[in-house]
C-alpha cells in the first residue's frame, strides 16, 4: 500500500513533467488551428515547418554554432584541464574560481558582460560574437567533465610514457588524451547540448540577421501560438531523447567496464593493508 | 605533464571572463558626463528607489515561493526515488532529466499552450462543466513556469545525497528505538541537508534572475530583476544602471554560494568563493 | 672502477624548503641488484626518480657511465621503470602496451612481434597478447609492466615498490622470478621497497635510508649482522635497543650490570646504544644470569615464542625463543659477547 502510494506520487510528478510536452506532441498532428478542436491527423505542420525559412535558417545557425563552439571549447577546455590538473596552490585555486564564474553567474550577467565587451571592442554582432560567447560558456563544462577523468588516472602514466621514449608532447597525445577520451566526449556532448539549448546569452550577443532556434522560438512565442512550433518541439524532444539514451548507454557501459576493472584489483587489495604497510 | 597547455585557456579566460567582469564593474561604478565618465555610486543609489525595490521584492518573493514549492514537491520525490519503491533507478533518473534537456523556451512555450484561454486545461475543465482557469499572465503562471523548469534541479541533488546515506545508519536509529518519524527528523533530514542546500541554491538562483519565464508566462507586465536588467541594456540603454543591478545579483549569488559551501564542506578542487 | 654504471655525488633534492634528499653519495655497479630500503619519506623513491629522470637534482651530479645526465630527460635515458601500481595504458591491450616503447623507436613490425613473444614467454604470459589490461589480475598486470619495461633492453631497470599491491604468496613468487630474471638478463636492477624482508632476500646490495640520508650500504648479511646504528638495527629485523655506558674497550654497562663485548674504540664512559637481537637472548635459570626479569607476555608465533620480559630496572626485553617460560615466572636472560652490538648515540639535531 505504502509502496503503491509512493509509486503513484512519482507517476504524478512525471505526469506534471511530461504533460506539457505530450500535449504539444499531440497538437503537432492536429489538423486545426484552434486548440479546442481535434481536426484529424495531419503532417501539415511538419511540412510547413520545413518550408519555414526563418526556422530552417535558425536551425542551421544553431547546429553550426553548437558544433563549432563545442569542438573549439573541447580542445581549449581539455588542454586547460590538463594544465589545471598539473598546477598547484594559489594558481590552481584562482583559475578554478574564475572557471566557475560563468557557471555560477546568472546567465543574464554573463550575457550582458559579453555584450559590453563586444561593444567595447567594436566587434560586429553576428556569427562571430555568438561563437565567441558560446565557446566561453562551454569551456567550463568541458573542464569539469575532463578533470575527474584526469584525477582518476594513475599519476605515473605520463611518466611511464616518457620512460618508454615519448617526448612530453607525444606522451600527452599518445597516452593521456586516449586515456581521458570518455571525459572529453562527455564534455563535447555537454557543450553541444548547452549551446543548442542556450537562449539568454545568444539573445544578447547575436546581431541582426543571425538568429538561433531559441531566439526564433522566443520571438514566435511572443507573437502567439503557432502549430509549427509544436512540430518543432516534437522533433527536438525526440532528438534529445535519442541523444540522451545514447549517452547513458555509453556511460553505463563505461561504468560496468570500470567496475569489472576494480573487481580485478579488489582481489588483491585486502592483502595490501595487511602486508603492504607491515 | 605540460602546464603550458593552460595558455590558450588563460588568454581566453582573461579576454572573455575577467575583462568583461571588470567592464561590468566599470559601468556600474561610473556615470556618463560630458567629458566622458566619472566614478559614482549613483547607479547603486538608484536601485534603492521604491520602484526598483518593488521589483527586487517581487523577484525575491516569486523565487522564494517557487523554491519552496520545488522543495515541498521535490523532497518526497527524491526520497521515494532513493528508497526501494522502484528497482530501475537509472531509468527513473533519466526520465527526470529528459524534460530538462528539451529546449528551455519550448518547455515554457508548452505551458503557454496549456494555460491559454482555449488551451488544453480549459478544454478539459469546460468539458467537465467546471469554470475556466485564468492564470496565464499572472504571478501564478510565472511561479508555475519556474517550478516546472527548475524542479529537477531540486530533486537531483537531494536524491544524490539521500541515496548515499548508509542504510545501516537508518536501521541503527530504528534499532535504538526511534519511530519512523523520529528517524526521519533526527537522522535522514539532517544528513540530507547538504543536498537540500544545494537544491535550494540551484533553484533559487535561476528563478531570481530569469527573464524568459516572466516575459512569456507573465506577459511582460510583471517585471522581475531579469527583465529590468534586459530593459536597461536593450530598451532604455542605461548600461550603468543595468550593470549595477548585475553587480548586486553577483554579490547575492556569491553570498549564497558561500553559505552553500559552508554547509557542504569544501570539496577537492571545487574551490568556491 | 670501470664497472660502475651510475654514480650519485652529493645529490640533494629540495621541494620548496624541505629536503627529500640531503647530500647522498652512491654508486651502482653493472649487473648489481640494489635495493633502496627505508620508511616512507626517507628519499628512496626520490632517488629512483632522479635516476629515472623524472626529477632533477637541486644540487650534486648524477653520472651515467661517467657522463653527467642530471638534466637529460627520461625519454633519452637508457633506463626503464616499473611503476608503483604499474601505470599500464588502459586504452591499449597487452601487446600494444609492451610494444609502446618499440613503436616510439620505430622498430620494424616483424621485430616487434618477435621481441614481444619472447618477452611474454619470459614473464609467463603467452597467449595474453590481445587481452584488455584492465581484465588482468594484479600479478598479471605486474608482469605486463615488467615486460613493457624490459622489452626496451634498458641498461638499468628501476622498480618502484612493484610488489606492494600483491598478496603475500604472489609476492614471494615474484621476488624469486625477479631475482632470476635479473641474473639471466644481466641488467642492473634498482629496487625500492619499505619491506626489509624483501630487501634482504633479493638484493646484492642494500641501501638503508632515512630522512633523505643514507644510513648504511652493504650486503644483506652485513646489514643484518652489523647494523651501523640503532635506526638500521631497529628497521632491519626486530631489536632491543637500550642505553648503555662503554666503560672501556670490550666492557659495557647496561641494565644495571657490566657485560663483556667485542666492541672497542669508544671514549671512556661514553654513552652508547646497545642493540641486542631478540633471537640472541636465551632463557636460562635466574640464578645463573646477570640479566633477570619477569615474563610479562607470551605469544606463540609458529616457529618460535615471542616473549616480553620486564627486567628489574623496568626495561622491557623482546625475546624470541623456541622455549617458553610461563607469564609471571622469574627467569634469566643469557647472551654472548658477540651478540652485544654497541653503537654510537646519534645526536638528534
Amino acid at each position: 500500500m505504502v509502496r503503491f502510494l509512493k509509486r503513484s506520487y512519482i507517476y504524478l510528478v512525471f505526469a506534471f513533467l511530461y504533460m506539457p510536452i505530450a500535449v504539444l506532441m499531440v497538437y503537432s498532428f492536429n489538423d486545426s488551428r484552434s486548440r479546442g478542436v481535434w481536426g484529424g491527423f495531419t503532417l501539415r505542420w511538419y511540412v510547413e515547418l520545413f518550408q519555414d525559412r526563418t526556422i530552417m535558417s535558425s536551425l542551421y545557425s544553431t547546429l553550426f554554432i553548437g558544433a563549432t563552439a563545442a569542438v573549439i571549447a573541447t580542445i581549449i577546455g581539455t588542454l586547460a584541464a590538463i594544465g589545471i590538473h598539473n598546477s598547484k596552490g594559489i594558481q590552481k585555486k584562482l583559475i578554478m574560481n574564475v572557471t566557475y564564474l560563468p557557471v555560477l553567474n546568472p546567465e543574464i550577467v554573463t550575457a550582458i558582460s559579453l555584450m559590453i565587451l563586444f561593444v567595447f571592442a567594436k566587434v560586429r554582432f553576428g556569427y562571430l560574437t555568438l561563437l565567441l560567447a558560446h565557446i566561453t560558456f562551454n569551456i567550463p563544462y568541458v573542464i569539469l567533465s575532463v578533470l575527474p577523468k584526469l584525477r582518476q588516472l594513475n599519476k605515473h602514466l605520463y611518466e611511464a610514457a616518457l620512460d618508454l621514449g615519448c617526448t612530453p608532447a607525444g606522451a600527452l597525445w599518445k597516452v593521456i588524451v586516449p586515456e581521458i577520451m570518455p571525459g572529453i566526449i562527455t564534455g563535447l556532448l555537454l557543450a553541444f547540448t548547452l549551446s543548442i539549448d542556450d537562449f539568454v546569452i545568444s539573445f544578447f550577443t547575436t546581431g541582426s540577421g543571425v538568429s538561433t532556434l531559441s531566439i526564433t522560438i522566443y520571438s514566435m512565442a511572443r507573437q502567439g501560438i503557432k502549430p509549427t512550433l509544436n512540430a518543432l518541439s516534437t522533433i527536438m524532444f525526440t532528438f534529445v531523447l535519442v541523444l540522451l539514451i545514447i549517452v547513458n548507454v555509453r556511460q553505463a557501459r563505461e561504468e560496468r567496464k570500470e567496475r569489472s576493472g576494480k573487481n580485478g584489483s579488489k582481489k588483491i587489495s585486502p592483502y595490501r593493508t595487511e602486508f603492504g604497510d607491515a | 605533464m605540460k602546464r603550458s597547455s593552460l595558455f590558450p585557456y588563460l588568454i581566453w579566460m582573461i579576454l572573455f571572463i575577467v575583462v568583461p567582469m571588470f567592464l561590468v564593474l566599470y559601468y556600474a561604478f561610473t556615470i556618463p558626463t560630458e567629458a566622458g565618465s566619472t566614478w559614482s555610486l549613483e547607479n547603486f543609489a538608484r536601485f534603492f528607489e521604491p520602484v526598483y525595490l518593488k521589483v527586487l521584492g517581487r523577484s525575491l518573493r516569486l523565487a522564494l515561493i517557487s523554491t519552496g514549492i520545488c522543495l515541498l514537491l521535490g523532497y518526497p520525490a527524491a526520497m521515494v526515488m532513493a528508497g526501494n519503491a522502484f528497482s530501475r533507478k537509472n531509468v527513473l533518473l533519466l526520465l527526470f532529466v529528459v524534460p530538462m534537456w528539451m529546449n528551455f523556451l519550448l518547455r515554457t512555450y508548452a505551458w503557454l499552450t496549456l494555460l491559454e484561454r482555449n488551451g488544453a486545461i480549459n478544454v478539459l475543465l469546460t468539458s467537465l462543466n467546471l469554470p475556466r482557469l485564468q492564470i496565464l499572465y499572472t504571478n501564478s503562471a510565472v511561479v508555475l513556469g519556474m517550478v516546472y523548469n527548475f524542479l529537477p534541479f531540486m530533486v537531483l541533488p537531494i536524491y544524490s545525497v539521500l541515496s548515499k546515506i548508509d542504510k545501516g545508519v537508518v536501521e541503527a536509529a530504528g534499532d535504538l528505538g526511534a519511530n519512523p518519524f523520529r528517524v526521519f527528523t533526527k537522522v535522514v533530514l539532517p544528513l540530507s541537508l547538504p543536498g537540500v542546500v544545494s537544491g535550494v541554491t540551484m533553484v533559487f538562483m535561476p528563478a531570481l534572475t530569469t527573464f524568459v519565464i516572466s516575459r512569456l508566462l507573465g506577459g511582460g507586465q510583471f517585471t522581475l530583476i531579469g527583465n529590468l536588467i534586459e530593459q536597461q541594456f536593450l530598451v532604455v540603454d542605461n548600461w550603468g544602471f543595468g550593470s549595477a543591478i548585475s553587480v548586486v545579483m553577483i554579490v547575492l549569488i556569491l553570498l549564497s554560494m558561500a553559505i552553500m559551501s559552508f554547509f557542504e564542506g569544501e570539496e577537492k578542487d571545487v574551490a568556491l568563493w | 672502477m670501470s664497472d660502475i654504471l651510475v654514480e650519485l655525488k652529493a645529490v640533494s633534492k629540495f621541494y620548496d624548503e624541505t629536503a627529500a634528499l640531503d647530500g647522498i653519495d652512491l654508486y651502482i655497479r653493472k649487473n648489481e641488484f640494489v635495493t633502496l630500503l627505508g620508511p616512507s619519506g626517507c628519499g628512496k623513491t626520490t632517488t629512483l626518480r632522479l635516476i629515472g629522470g623524472f626529477e632533477q637534482p637541486t644540487a650534486g651530479t648524477i653520472l651515467f657511465e661517467g657522463k653527467d645526465i642530471g638534466t637529460v630527460p627520461p625519454y633519452k635515458r637508457r633506463v626503464n621503470t616499473v611503476f608503483q601500481r604499474y601505470a599500464l595504458f588502459s586504452h591499449l591491450n597487452v601487446f600494444e602496451n609492451i610494444a609502446f616503447g618499440l613503436r616510439i623507436k620505430r622498430t620494424p613490425e616483424k621485430l616487434i612481434k618477435e621481441k614481444i613473444s619472447k618477452m611474454l614467454q619470459q614473464v609467463n604470459l603467452e597467449g595474453y597478447e590481445q587481452r584488455d589490461v584492465n581484465s588482468l589480475s594484479g600479478g598479471q598486470q605486474q608482469r605486463v609492466a615488467i615486460a613493457r619495461a624490459l622489452v626496451n633492453e634498458p641498461e638499468i631497470l628501476l622498480l618502484d615498490e612493484p610488489l606492494a599491491a600483491l598478496d603475500l604468496k604472489l609476492r614471494r613468487e615474484m621476488q624469486h622470478e625477479l631475482k632470476s630474471m635479473q641474473k639471466q638478463l644481466g641488467i642492473t636492477f634498482i629496487f625500492v621497497t619499505h619491506d626489509q624482508e624483501e630487501a634482504l632476500s633479493m638484493s646484492d646490495t642494500v641501501v638503508v635510508m632515512k630522512d633523505g640520508k643514507i644510513q648504511q650500504i652493504g650486503t644483506p648479511v652485513d646489514i643484518y649482522n652489523e647494523p651501523k646504528n640503532a635506526f638500521v638495527a631497529d628497521f632491519i629485523g626486530e631489536s632491543n635497543i637500550v642505553d648503555g655506558i662503554m666503560h672501556r674497550d670490550y666492557l659495557v654497562e647496561f641494565a644495571g650490570s657490566s657485560f663483556e663485548c667485542v666492541d672497542f674504540g669508544f671514549g671512556p664512559d661514553e654513552e652508547v646504544d646497545v642493540v641486542i637481537r631478540p633471537e640472541d637472548l636465551v632463557l636460562i635459570p635466574a640464578e645463573d644470569a646477570r640479566l633477570t626479569g619477569i615474563v610479562r607476555s607470551v605469544n606463540f608465533l609458529g616457529v618460535h615464542y615471542e616473549m616480553i620480559v620486564e627486567a628489574d630496572d623496568e626495561t622491557a626485553w623482546l625475546v624470541h625463543s623456541t622455549l617458553m617460560a610461563p607469564v609471571g615466572s622469574r627467569i634469566g636472560l643469557g647472551l654472548e659477547p658477540v651478540d652485544i652490538h654497541i653503537m654510537k648515540k646519534v645526536r638528534e639535531p
